[in-house]
């Protein structure tokens, strides 16, 4: 058993055997090989050499016919190259002794060749090197064909493992026979995790290694809840899994009435809505009955770009996702560029501490005449009547106050323009930096709603990078400070009658779902695959009884006491649905 | 069983190069007897990459072994191609 960490890029659990993709651009991949495999992999390796000799006779006849048989004399050599005894010996004995796959035994030994031969000191042999890579290349084509051949041919369910999947791949694959995809390299928002994601299926991404360790036909358990990857599982961890898996189809199907608006047995109506990336992932927002967009992250048009994307460009990306959420709402999160993700263009420096530098609104201050080509972007979407606009890391008046003076300005030219646009958007603040929390009451006299940023806010007020694993385990989101800060946001925003949301990943877990609910809060913004569960949660509670319950899980003294607090308590309030509700 | 061995000039202007190396294995495998070409290390003549990666250009020694049934034959024919100066 071997288990790999990487990153969730779509939830849920998938178990089936791996089906291993190579890469478009024929790099080659090395697996580990079993001794019963030896006969499969020379077998694949004869197959890719008969259909390689076919294709060049094919070929030299062709060009014997076109231009002469002088031009086609070379593909005689080529043929030979295929047929050498010496060369296919060493293949095969690479696959028996080093127990490697056949496209890697093929590879290591037309690299030796081709590295003697560049050794010899001749011109015109170096330049022959040529002849056996463009032969290798052909090989290594065929090989990937039976790869793109018996995936098509598959007559099972599959776990996709790839080093990454591009766009032409993923378009023909049989998407009913798949399962989950894996891949090494990719973030959330990589080709892979979108699909996933659009598909509903279970995907782990940035597993780096993945390909290395995971043979085909192994037994993989897809973790899309931790973001791990079980290869070649024991029994009882195997049973583990079937076990959870099975509850979670069971309950999936029990919550089958996600589009219900969540209200709790004493009638609080509470906003569940999606945090989405890319408007391909607005479908999936639906299904799962999102009441509306509690955070697009915008900032991901702006990635990967070479160039900054118009106002033409983002107004089109913002426009289709405010039309097609309709009647809903959708809160446009200005760039949150710096910290963990950084634009090709326009040119963000190195920084020692990108989590406390330059980043997000400081960024977008210092550079107005980017952030108004995207305010007027989103200010004339929101002609469409359903648009929010929202800061992220406000840690002060003074730049609430500098953004909205930018959307002002914005408004009087669009105006002057003669393009329309909401008059009375919304304009909300990410309440995410300790200083925003402890002046939340200033803030809330300026702003229209708060939506509190767990992830970014733990960790400015646990001084934790959780990305440093030494310190992580101090991230910790039960930490009473944390709470406390929380709590007395939703306080002063109330006091202010404004309404306040989250859109960090507290708010999709049902333990601190129940106690966010006691504080109050109006709007839970989560991954779309979560919302079910947490409208079900809702639902199944009395908002009296979970005030009572917050009342009393600000007063430990240590995180450990709280979350066993709100276990007990989740248990003692869902009964009977406890495993249907917190297992989904 | 004839086993012969005999050092040779090349004298085909590419040497053994891509196109006169596969003409060279092409003659070989007409012939039941094994045969080794050696220049430094000896390899397989029916190799068209071990052939080429002894590096032979035209006016090297190299040494030609030729074992079997039909050595003679393959010798001669062998022989002729690589001592032939015409491509």
């Amino acid at each position: 058993m071997i288990k790999l960490k990487g990153v969730v890029a779509s939830g849920g659990i998938a178990i089936a055997k791996a089906f291993l993709l190579g890469k478009e651009e024929l790099s080659i991949p090395k697996r580990k090989i079993f001794h019963e495999d030896v006969s499969r992999e020379i077998y694949r390796l004869e197959e890719a050499l008969i259909e390689t000799r076919r294709e060049i006779s094919t070929l030299q006849k062709k060009i014997s016919e076109d231009l002469g048989f002088d031009h086609a004399k070379i593909f005689e050599a080529h043929l030979l190259i295929l047929e050498d005894r010496v060369l296919i010996e060493d293949i095969i004995q690479q696959i028996k002794n080093k127990k490697v796959n056949a496209e890697f035994a093929f590879s290591q030994s037309i690299k030796k060749y081709i590295d003697t031969l560049l050794k010899i000191n001749d011109e015109y042999l170096r330049e022959r090197v040529v002849d056996i890579e463009d032969v290798a290349r052909r090989v290594m084509r065929k090989f990937l064909k039976q790869e793109e051949k018996k995936i098509q041919d598959l007559k099972e369910k599959v776990i996709i493992v790839a080093h990454d999947l591009s766009p032409s791949q993923t378009a023909t694959l049989p998407k009913e026979n798949i399962l989950g995809f894996i891949t090494d390299v990719g973030g959330r928002t990589s080709h892979t995790a979108i699909i996933a994601r659009s598909l509903g299926i279970p995907a782990v991404v940035g597993l780096e290694i993945a390909t290395q360790n995971i043979a085909p036909d192994d037994k993989l358990i897809i973790d899309g809840i931790e973001g791990t990857v079980i290869a070649r599982p024991t029994d009882k961890v195997l049973r583990d899994y079937q076990r959870k898996s099975a509850k979670i189809a069971v309950i999936k199907e029990a919550i089958h009435i996600p589009k219900a608006k969540a209200r709790t047995i004493d009638k609080r109506e509470i906003v569940v809505s999606a945090n989405i990336e890319l408007p391909e992932e607005l479908a999936l927002a639906h299904e799962f009955g999102a009441d509306g967009i509690g955070l697009y992250r915008t900032e991901y048009i702006f990635l990967g770009k070479k160039e900054l994307p118009s106002e033409e460009e983002q107004y089109k990306a913002y426009l289709s996702v405010a039309k097609k959420i309709k009647p809903a709402s959708v809160i446009l999160r200005t760039i949150d560029i710096g910290g963990d993700k950084f634009l090709s263009q326009p040119q963000v420096p190195v920084e020692m501490s990108p989590f406390l530098g330059w980043r997000a609104i400081r960024f977008c201050l210092a550079r107005p005449e980017v952030f108004k080509v995207q305010l007027r972007a989103i200010l004339r979407a929101s002609a469409e009547g359903n648009v929010k606009v929202m800061f992220p890391m406000i840690s002060s008046v003074e730049e609430l106050r500098e953004a909205k003076k930018l959307i002002e300005e914005c408004k009087r030219e669009l105006k002057k323009e003669g393009l329309a646009f909401d008059e009375k958007i919304s304009i909300g603040i990410m309440i995410e930096v300790p200083s925003a929390a402890l002046t939340a009451d200033v803030l809330a006299k300026e702003s229209d709603f708060f939506s509190i940023g767990t992830n970014d806010l733990i960790q400015y007020s646990l001084a934790v990078d959780r990305a440093n694993e030494k310190v992580a385990y101090l991230y910790d989101p039960a930490h009473p400070a944390v709470l406390r800060l929380i709590k007395s946001v939703i306080e002063n925003a109330h006091k202010n009658n404004i309404w306040v949301g989250m859109c960090g990943e507290m708010a999709g877990e049902p333990l601190f779902a129940l106690l966010l609910l006691g504080f109050g809060l109006d709007e839970f913004s989560m991954p779309p695959p979560f919302i079910p569960k947490i409208k079900e949660l809702i639902r199944s509670v009395n908002f009296k009884d979970t005030q009572a319950l917050a009342l009393k899980a600000v007063d430990f003294s240590t995180s450990r006491e709280v979350e066993k607090f709100l276990q007990e308590e989740l248990r003692r309030f869902l009964k009977d649905d406890y495993e249907r509700i917190c297992m989904a | 069983m004839e086993k012969i061995e005999c050092q040779i000039i090349v004298n085909n202007p590419n040497g053994l190069h891509a196109r006169p190396a596969a003409i060279f294995v092409q003659i070989a495998n007409k012939f039941d007897s094994s045969i080794q070409l050696g220049k430094g290390e000896i390899v397989d003549g029916r190799s068209i990459i071990a052939i080429l990666s002894l590096g032979v250009n035209k006016g090297m020694s190299v040494k030609l072994i030729v074992e079997g049934i039909d050595a003679r034959q393959a010798f001669e024919e062998l022989k002729r191609f690589l001592e032939n100066s015409n491509d």
